[in-house]
């Protein structure tokens, strides 16, 4: 037999898929800036190939970051991707070796037990059947637990699964069909002609038993082809798109190409490489202590590719990133929402289903209509010459603590310095910059840069994350950036301060931006552990914890932002430490309104712990006064 | 009497009734909290923007609730969104949140007939 | 037999409670954790409106325990509480063991800790101080700064701790208005050429005699009072208290210097009220004061037979109400020992 009209609806499916993926990366390719072309194209004959390869095996089949984070989801998304890769894989051999002729097409293959029933029945040919049959057992198995995380998440250890839009079910529903149908057929067809190995074999033969074989295999291969089919074409509208995309996704990553500031390929290609698998959702803290469950990247990147009204989403998000942390696939899920962010509230224009085949410039999102100048009430400014800069930063107003900490170490260090927002300045930018803002925000960067530029210092230091972060990015300063935690632990190093040791039990936690945003982890544990007994927590570096008072959320309620700091604060403090120590004015704000132990800055406790030059600092006895005050 | 007196310096008064409060509305439905404000003037008085140049987010928000929108589009994107006044306010009203939603509504302008 | 009651709190409403109790003949202890009763009123210097000396009140409620041989049981906190069918057993920290009829909770409040307004420099700039310390200081009759000077102008900033969603506190505790003002006319008085500023988001004048008293404030001794909450101060070289607030009336920010901040901090309920309910297993509302079950009708009751509230345990409240709410309780006991119910 050489033919059957049951496998036209796979023929179509497949033929689909294929002319579509070409196309598809074409416009892809096309849509690329040109330096990023380059890139792919060095990549394409270079290392990056080779690794690419590798991490599509490792990350793409076995799912290997999954599997760490998750034994059980991991298993799942590897039985079906693996498995389904050996299954074509040995199918194929399959057919060269046992079929008729070599070079077959591919329906051969996949159909191959219905064209050759008689196959397998002795020695080799059957220890062969015997490998097909169990990896379609190891399929079946993740399938099984596929279905059951459907239903009941907390199976495969996820507290929520993500939400499914009609196309996907109709996708998950034939993706699902696939293989049990694939079962029956072979075993059916295996039974009526007592071949097949343990798995296709006994159930053959046990439905034989009872039922007439032959007649009901046929529409079992029916059944097979057209869930087949009907998944390779809705393949483009539904998640599973991410399957060959992330293929892509992975080559562009290691070819060098980055997510940038503007919606392009790149960031298309990463939104249609989120799989849902919904590990970003459980690393959310907006979920488990908020309780807001519609606004997690796996969302984001489901409602950019439907064209969904993203706004109340794209705000909604602390941005401290560590679902970027954990993502599995790599997608920095962050930036993408920043573009979003940028682009303000897209034109939402209603499309039938067929447009999502031909959607490859949805992300190109309207630019913002743009007022002129905010700002030109800023006036110039003069400020005195100084080697070293401190910038407070708006937030360290408010926590004057920190801000006179601050002074005493740059008096004790003997540094000439210059405490240019002393008398209040003007905003870094970044939070602007969070609101999608970017101009304006670059005038007050125009502004700031201005500012250092005149001063003529070589060194700028701040005691605020947020203010870090941007004048690390997106400054063009010609002056080293440094976090006070840095300046402490360099001036530690250079021997211009020395320390006490306070016998104090202190936790760390790392500042979203500080940490995660700028990489910036050891230093502030150094000072900490040269001044302080640190502690572990459970939640270190990228795993730190956001303290919910994130700039970055527009809109959530300051009740739920409570809730997320005061859960943070409890597992920080599980241990009792006497001091909660962080690096940044807002995190210790937020954590101050909602625990019991002492909160303090970094900053504080070495101030605390600095053994003071005989030199008077500025505003007189500190010390003093407040060792007064304290014995009222 | 239904001029009340009204009549004698039209430009002093605030005329509610012909004021048109969209803009109010729409931020009343998006952030809740905007109905909070008892007038404290923290915000203002913590305001990073106010040391450079005359600006109240307070008054902001009252004219906003008012109709006053001339008075809010002029002075709206003198704003730095540093986040401050969040930080300061007592009645955790989301401060910042209704200045981007305010700027968000003048920018659909034709939308909310503001 | 005679019924005996314990009564938890040595303050103004614990002290009442115990004294009325024992007038009507009912045995009563009262277990007071510090070493002196009379709670925050040690620490008061004048009470407002009419401005009697603090030791008046604390003579009256020493009086009251002293001729009706009450049981006082000073330094003493409370370990294990049970209950029996008509019984009440508690252990003290000494290892004493009382039985009580009925249990009369007089826990007081706190201070609300005005450290946690870091934005405000307790702790941290010089002459940033609290109402109490300001007592303390008119006890001690000298107002000064911590290099001993005199100072001239004083700000006064209301509701630290108070109406303040930061903090947790969305409650007004009444009293710092009036505190605020009494504080003022007092400062006048001890420096008559000083001037003081009261920054306030509303003038809260609810009790009787305080819209009088604020009257005098303006009148008599010309106390400031500007409309606006104070943001942060900030410290300059010459030691000066520079702080930031928008005159909301005028609606322009007003820039001042200042050479002491006093801060009127809010009441909360007391630490070891919130250990109390634990132990005993009374419900707490959303502003952590103990929960009465009626709060127009059964201001004394609580979520247990037998156990009853005095005073600012419940709600912040003044000394007349305090006293009276301390009465209403003892009637309430009354009724509880005569008929078994509450």
């Amino acid at each position: 037999m050489k033919f059957d009209p049951f496998i036209i609806p796979f023929n179509i499916g497949l033929y689909f898929i294929i002319i579509y993926v070409v196309a598809r990366s074409v416009i892809w390719f096309h849509d690329l800036s040109r330096p990023d072309k380059l890139r792919l194209q060095r990549g394409f004959f270079g290392i990056p190939f080779a690794l690419s390869l590798k991490e599509i095996f490792m990350e793409s089949l076995i799912h290997r970051k999954i599997l760490k984070t998750n034994l059980r989801l991991g298993y799942m998304h590897m039985s079906l991707a693996f498995g389904w890769f050996l299954l074509i894989f040995f199918g194929t051999i399959e057919a060269d070796i046992f079929g008729t002729k070599h070079l077959n097409a591919p329906y051969k293959a996949i159909f191959f037990r219905f064209f050759n029933p008689e196959h397998g029945r002795i020695g080799f040919e059957a220890t062969y059947g015997f490998l097909m049959d169990l990896i379609l057992a190891f399929i079946l198995s993740g399938l099984l637990l596929a279905v059951i995380k459907r239903f009941y998440s907390r199976v495969v250890g996820m507290k929520k699964t993500t939400r499914l839009k009609i196309t996907d079910r109709i996708a998950l529903t034939s993706l699902w069909l696939i293989f049990p149908s694939r079962l029956l057929a072979e075993s059916f067809t295996c039974g009526a002609h007592g071949t097949g190995s343990f798995l296709t074999g006994s159930l053959g033969a046990w439905l034989a038993s009872f039922l007439p074989a032959q007649q009901i295999a046929y529409p079992f291969w029916w059944l097979y082809s057209i869930s087949l089919g009907t998944f390779f074409i809705l393949l483009p509208i539904s998640r599973y798109m991410h399957i060959p995309t992330e293929l892509f996704l992975i080559f562009m990553r290691n070819s060098g190409i980055k997510t940038g500031d503007k919606a392009g390929t790149y960031s298309e290609v990463q939104t249609y490489s989120c799989s849902s698998c919904g590990i970003c959702i459980d690393a959310c803290q907006l979920n488990f202590s908020a309780g807001i469950t519609n606004i997690q990247s796996a969302y984001l990147m489901k409602a950019i590719r439907n064209n969904d009204d993203v706004s109340e989403i794209v705000d909604n998000c602390l941005m401290c990133g560590r679902c970027d942390q954990k993502c599995p696939v790599g997608i920095e899920l962050s930036p993408i929402r920043m573009i979003q962010r940028r682009g303000g509230e897209a034109e939402n224009d209603i499309r039938n289903i067929y447009n999502g085949y031909f959607r490859s410039r949805q992300i190109n999102i309207p630019e913002k209509v743009i007022s002129s100048s905010n700002y030109s009430f800023l006036q110039e400014s003069d400020p005195q010459k100084a080697d070293i800069l401190y910038f407070a930063g708006c937030m360290t107003h408010l926590t004057p603590a920190i801000k006179n900490s601050m002074i005493k170490i740059l008096e004790a260090s003997g540094v000439k310095y210059n405490f240019i927002d002393e008398q209040g300045g003007v905003c870094c930018g970044r939070p602007l910059m969070l609101a999608g803002q970017d101009k304006e925000a670059r005038e007050l960067i125009n502004y700031n840069s201005q500012m250092i530029w005149k001063s003529g210092a070589h060194t700028l230091v701040t005691s605020c994350p947020i203010c870090y972060k941007v004048f690390k990015e997106s400054y063009y300063l010609d002056v080293e950036v440094l976090h006070h935690t840095q300046f402490i632990k360099k001036l530690i190093d250079e021997g211009s301060v020395k320390m006490n040791f306070l016998r104090k039990k202190v936790v760390y936690h790392s500042p979203c931006d500080l940490g995660r945003g700028s990489g910036v982890y050891d230093e502030p544990t150094e000072v900490l552990n040269h001044v302080s007994r640190l502690e572990k927590s459970d939640f270190e570096d990228e795993n730190s914890l956001c303290c919910g008072g994130s700039l970055a959320n527009m809109k959530i309620s300051s009740q739920k932002r409570k809730k997320i700091a005061l859960d943070a604060a409890t597992e920080l403090t599980k241990n009792n430490p006497d001091i909660l120590a962080t690096a940044c004015p807002l995190c210790k704000k937020t954590f101050a309104a909602v625990t019991e132990t002492r909160v303090a800055d970094i900053s504080e406790i070495v101030a605390e712990a600095l053994i003071e030059k005989p030199i008077k600092i500025n505003s007189g006895s500190h010390a003093n006064s407040i060792k007064e005050l304290a014995n009222i | 009497m239904d001029k009340f007196g009204f009549t004698i310096s039209a430009g002093r008064q605030i005329d509610y009734d012909s004021n048109n409060r969209r803009l109010a509305e729409y931020i009343f439905e998006k952030e809740p909290s905007f109905r909070l404000c008892i007038e404290c003037g923290g915000c203002s008085a913590t305001c990073t923007t106010a040391n450079f140049t005359g600006f109240s987010l307070r008054e902001l928000h009252i004219l906003i609730k008012r109709g006053e929108n001339d008075q809010v589009r002029q002075n709206l994107n003198k704003c730095m969104l540093c986040g401050k006044c969040t930080l300061v306010c007592p009645r955790g009203v989301n401060t910042r949140n209704i200045v981007v939603l305010a700027k968000n509504a003048f920018q659909k302008s034709d939308e909310y007939e503001i | 037999m005679s019924k005996h009651v314990v009564v938890i709190g040595g303050g103004v409403a614990g002290l009442e409670v115990a004294g009325q109790l024992s007038k009507a003949g009912i045995e009563v202890s009262v277990i007071e954790k510090e070493i002196n009763t009379g709670g925050h009123l040690n620490n008061w210097y004048r009470l407002f409106p009419d401005r009697r000396d603090s030791s008046e009140v604390k003579e009256y409620l020493d009086g009251m325990t002293h001729n009706h041989g009450i049981n006082l049981l000073t330094n003493t906190t409370i370990e294990v509480f049970k209950r029996n069918t008509s019984h009440f057993l508690i252990t003290t920290n000494g290892g004493k063991e009382l039985t009580a009829d009925a249990i009369i909770i007089a826990t007081g409040f706190d201070l609300f800790k005005s450290s946690r307004k870091e934005e405000y420099g307790y702790g941290i700039y010089d002459n940033v101080i609290t109402s109490v310390d300001l007592e303390k200081m008119f006890r001690k009759g000298k107002i000064a700064l911590t290099n001993q000077t005199v100072p001239e102008t004083i700000g006064i900033i209301h509701c630290v701790g108070s109406r303040d969603e930061k903090v947790g506190n969305f409650y007004c505790s009444k009293l710092c208005c009036v505190t605020a003002v009494k504080q003022a006319i007092e400062i006048r008085e001890f420096l008559p050429d000083s001037k003081v500023f009261c920054f306030y988001m509303d003038m809260r004048m609810g009790g009787a005699f305080y819209e009088e008293l604020y009257r005098e404030a303006q009148e008599k001794w010309g106390v400031n009072f500007i409309r606006g909450k104070v943001s942060e101060a900030s410290e300059t070289i010459e030691n000066k208290l520079l702080i930031k607030v928008e005159d909301t009336l005028a609606g322009r920010p007003l820039k001042m210097k200042l050479d002491m901040l006093v801060l009127m901090a809010g009441m909360e309920m007391s630490e070891d009220g919130e250990k109390i309910a634990g132990i005993v297993g009374l419900k707490t509302g959303e502003n952590r004061f103990f929960a009465a079950t009626d709060n127009l009708i059964g201001s004394n009751r609580s979520n247990i037979d037998g156990v009853f509230y005095a005073g600012s345990c419940t709600a912040p409240m003044n000394i007349p109400e305090t006293i009276s709410h301390a009465r209403a309780a003892v009637v309430e006991v009354i009724d509880y020992l005569n008929d078994g119910i509450r």
